[in-house]
């Protein structure tokens, strides 16, 4: 199958173009530019470093990886397009990020300037507090928020960022009215959860697994529980039907040709289905997902239309 | 000592050499203005991949505590902080480069910023877990009142008329607010540039704000750019170990404060050398030679900003909370590697933790000589090189460190302006460093402003939150007593005088 689709790709690039026939010929021929866009440490950071190896085994190539931090990764994509469309340049690319920023004001790209070719895995969306938190289960949490208004604090990264609109929802689900409190990064939220200075938190299972035994997840936004998190309900189970979370994948210029996005996109599909990365992922809370060039316009639809509808509850108006 | 045996692993010539390596990469990397430890650290992480965890850890703590260091050379001999750890170290170390002093300056820095190190590493290998609550107990409260601590020691940096520093600072404060606000999402003061809205990067607002005056001064004078000590090729050891006896309790001071500041997530390097620094100063026989090539002064800023080292290192390894912007490249690195942070890691890893400490310990004896021939090299090639030459290596470095911030012309272009605005003021009598300050503690402030505000009105009382909390209330009383302690000092010396007239 994979034959045929190259093969597909040789001839459909060899009719469009003389120059990429060598690029087609054999992807990669050299080292690929993998543009993170936020600063080191983070989640895609992290998802990045275990795909590294992966480059190099399955494709023959080495990455660079480089960091392009700055306005909540909107100085990167604003730039993306402009970069060198061969296939040899990539940007780590998030959901809801690259829906809700273009929407709230001009960040120097819109959501429909970013070609994403794949999406490869996606941090579910968890509730978390203290272990010694009275707020033993999710009916605790609802119970006290209920009981006090907006006197529930708790805490998350960033202002209408994937953590704040989780909230949001919630809240909008469960009748419920909570104080939310943005603070920069996960180290700052998980500093001030763990002191106490909020009740609770919004982060992902990421987060969890590597706080470990000293926060309790009360629920996670999955279709069903994190392999590594088999305490952790899911809303579904605890009857709120939410489920969401911060996707990544990567996205090119989008002068890229539609034959090497797919070459970059089968190269991503394969690195996805190696046994040792997927448990290595799992370990570290990330869920591997699978949404290819094929699926990605009906995707993103759904995402595009999804998140619409949430950022009403955000507040955020439309330009 | 708790897992002494491990002590032996981190001997291993394998570790030697990794944290050898790693020492002299992080003092290379961290002595260009604009390649700060957090990139040291981010570059040379997948080398170490290959490795065992807790050979990688020594490698990574051993680039960290090198780059902090680092950081001292080019704010001895060029006035520009390598990393912003060492802004401080440019109020007395330029001064002393500038008299001829520069190789002593050298030692000093050398000396403070390895007995800081021991004395952060010490901290964390004995009481981590106990330290790391000290990281919980600061809330938004208290890292607002926090920065505004840090903001009134403006008032007691030495350069330059008073009222020049307070505007000086305002100035900062204004360009932190430039961009997405942080808490809340506003767009402010980006006069619809898209590039803007990042905000002003601290780093390439260093180098703009100190090297380019620098720079164009050195283009503009006709004198040589640095004096010649009168023993050129010598280390000034003997020199340097006995300034440092003299000021041995400053230097434990200074390591203490800056192990403390370290845990503190979100704080750093470059406040724990400011309060070390006018904690110095306050302290000082003569406070006025402040600020005119103080050794003190140095050797109080270089080894609180080692301190934090060991001190960043406390949260990350107990809580899995980064002490440090470098720490969470590191917890990176280590989640990637497979080793799970938090309290279990003293209990089920501890071979890993023990090994990293020791490795630490290794990593900043080896700074010693490492740190003193690098900086004797350092030394006699600035001196040596002609001022044809020196001029424009400088700037191209200034050019590669901005960039290298984001990978973004939009940063170059910022260092450009910075410094042209720098050297307008600098004309006028204004100082760099209250700029920088506001900049710095600017943002720190406003975050933990209006997180304080949200967090008290939710509770009921945001006045009983930012006035009513012990931390709190502490820092107050130290922000008055260091506002007021020049005038009762004033008045008491006044006192006292009359009495030996009497």
């Amino acid at each position: 199958m994979r034959k045929l689709q190259s093969a597909i790709a040789r001839m459909t690039v060899a009719s469009l173009c003389s120059i990429s026939l060598g690029a087609a010929a054999a992807y990669p021929e050299q080292t690929i530019n993998y543009i993170i866009p936020f600063g080191p440490g983070g989640e895609s950071d992290i998802a990045a470093r275990l795909q590294e190896p992966l480059f190099k085994k399955l494709g023959g190539q080495p990455v660079a990886i480089q960091y392009k931090a700055g306005a909540g990764g909107a100085a990167a994509w604003a730039q993306l397009n402009s970069m060198t469309a061969d296939g040899y340049t990539m940007m780590g690319t998030n959901l809801p990020h690259i829906v809700l920023q273009p929407m709230e004001k001009d960040v120097g790209y819109r959501t429909a300037d970013m070609t994403n070719v794949y999406w490869f895995h996606y941090t579910p969306d968890a509730l978390l507090v203290t272990a010694d938190s009275p707020y033993k289960t999710l009916a605790d949490y609802l119970a006290a928020a209920r009981k006090a208004p907006g006197g529930v604090i708790v805490g998350g990264t960033g202002t209408n960022s994937g953590n704040e609109l989780a909230k949001a929802r919630l809240d909008k689900l469960a009748g419920i009215k909570t104080t939310y409190i943005p603070f920069k990064g996960t180290g700052a939220v998980n500093t001030a959860l763990l002191g106490k200075q909020v009740a609770a938190s919004w982060g992902y299972t990421t987060v969890k697994l590597q706080l470990g035994d000293q926060v309790r997840c009360l629920a996670v936004a999955m279709e069903a529980r994190h392999p590594r998190m088999p305490d952790c309900p899911t809303f579904r189970e605890l009857g709120i039907d939410m489920v969401g979370g911060v996707y990544r994948g990567l996205a090119v210029p989008s002068n890229t040709p539609a034959a090497v996005q797919k070459q970059v996109a089968g190269l991503i599909g394969q690195i996805n289905k190696d046994p040792a990365f997927v448990e290595k992922m799992l370990d570290n809370g990330f869920t591997v997902v699978d949404v290819g060039p094929e699926q990605m316009k009906d995707f993103m639809d759904k995402m595009n239309k999804e998140y619409a509808e949430a950022a009403k509850d955000l507040g955020i108006k439309a330009k | 000592m708790p897992g002494f045996e491990y002590l032996l692993h981190a001997l291993s010539p394998m570790s030697l050499l990794i944290a050898f390596a790693g020492v002299l990469a992080g003092i290379l990397i961290g002595a260009m203005p604009g390649l700060t430890a957090t990139m040291a650290v981010a570059v040379l992480v997948p080398f170490t991949f290959g490795m065992e965890p807790g050979v990688a850890l020594i490698a990574l703590g051993a680039i960290y505590t090198g780059a902090i260091y680092g950081g001292a050379y080019s704010a001895i001999l060029l006035k520009t902080p390598g990393t912003p750890s060492s802004i401080a170290t440019t109020f007395d170390g330029y001064p002393m480069a500038k008299r001829g002093d520069g190789d002593l300056a050298l030692t000093l820095a050398c000396l403070a910023s390895v007995f800081g190190g021991l004395v952060g590493a010490a901290f964390l290998l004995l009481l981590a877990p106990p330290l790391a609550s000290v990281a919980l107990s600061f809330g938004p409260v208290e890292y607002f009142w926090l920065a505004i601590f840090g903001l009134t020691l403006i008032a007691s940096l030495s350069e330059g008329s008073l009222i020049k520093s307070l505007i000086g600072g305002c100035i900062g404060l204004l360009l932190s607010m430039i961009g997405v606000a942080e808490v809340g999402g506003d767009v402010r003061f980006t006069g619809d540039s898209q590039a803007l809205l990042g905000g002003i990067d601290i780093v390439s607002a260093l180098i703009g704000l100190y090297c380019v005056p620098v720079l164009l001064e050195l283009v503009a004078s006709p004198d040589p750019h640095m004096r010649l000590g009168s023993r050129v090729s010598s280390y000034r050891l003997g020199e340097g170990m006995r300034q440092c006896w003299k000021s041995r309790f400053n230097i434990i001071r200074s390591s203490v404060i800056g192990t403390v500041v370290g845990i503190l997530p979100g704080a750093g390097g470059s406040i724990a050398s400011l309060i070390a620094y006018s904690e110095a100063r306050r302290v000082a026989k003569q406070p006025e030679k402040f600020g005119t090539g103080e050794p003190d002064g140095l050797l109080a800023t270089e080894s609180s900003n080692n301190a934090t080292v060991g001190g960043g290192f406390i949260p990350t390894l107990v809580l899995g909370i980064p002490g440090t912007p470098p720490d969470a490249v590191i917890l990176g690195a280590l989640l990637v590697q497979g080793v799970r942070v938090g309290p279990q890691l003293f209990g089920e890893q501890s071979e890993i933790v023990y090994t990293f400490i020791y490795g630490l310990f290794i990593a900043t004896v080896l700074m010693l000589p490492v740190g003193l021939l690098v900086g004797r090299y350092a030394f006699k090639s600035l001196v040596g090189i002609p001022k044809a030459l020196l001029a424009p290596s400088v700037a191209f470095l200034t050019i590669l460190g901005s960039y290298a911030v984001h990978n973004n012309a939009h940063e170059v272009l910022q260092m450009v302006l910075l410094g042209g605005f720098a050297w307008v003021m600098a004309s006028w009598g204004f100082s760099a460093s209250p700029i920088v300050l506001g900049l710095i503690l600017g943002s720190i402030a406003e975050g933990g402003f209006v997180q304080g505000y949200l967090i008290g009105s939710a509770k009921g009382s945001a006045l009983a939150e930012f006035f009513g909390r012990p931390i709190s209330i502490g820092i107050i009383v130290f922000i008055l007593v260091g506002l007021l302690y020049p005038v009762l000092t004033r008045r008491f010396g006044k006192k006292e005088m009359k009495h030996e007239y009497a």
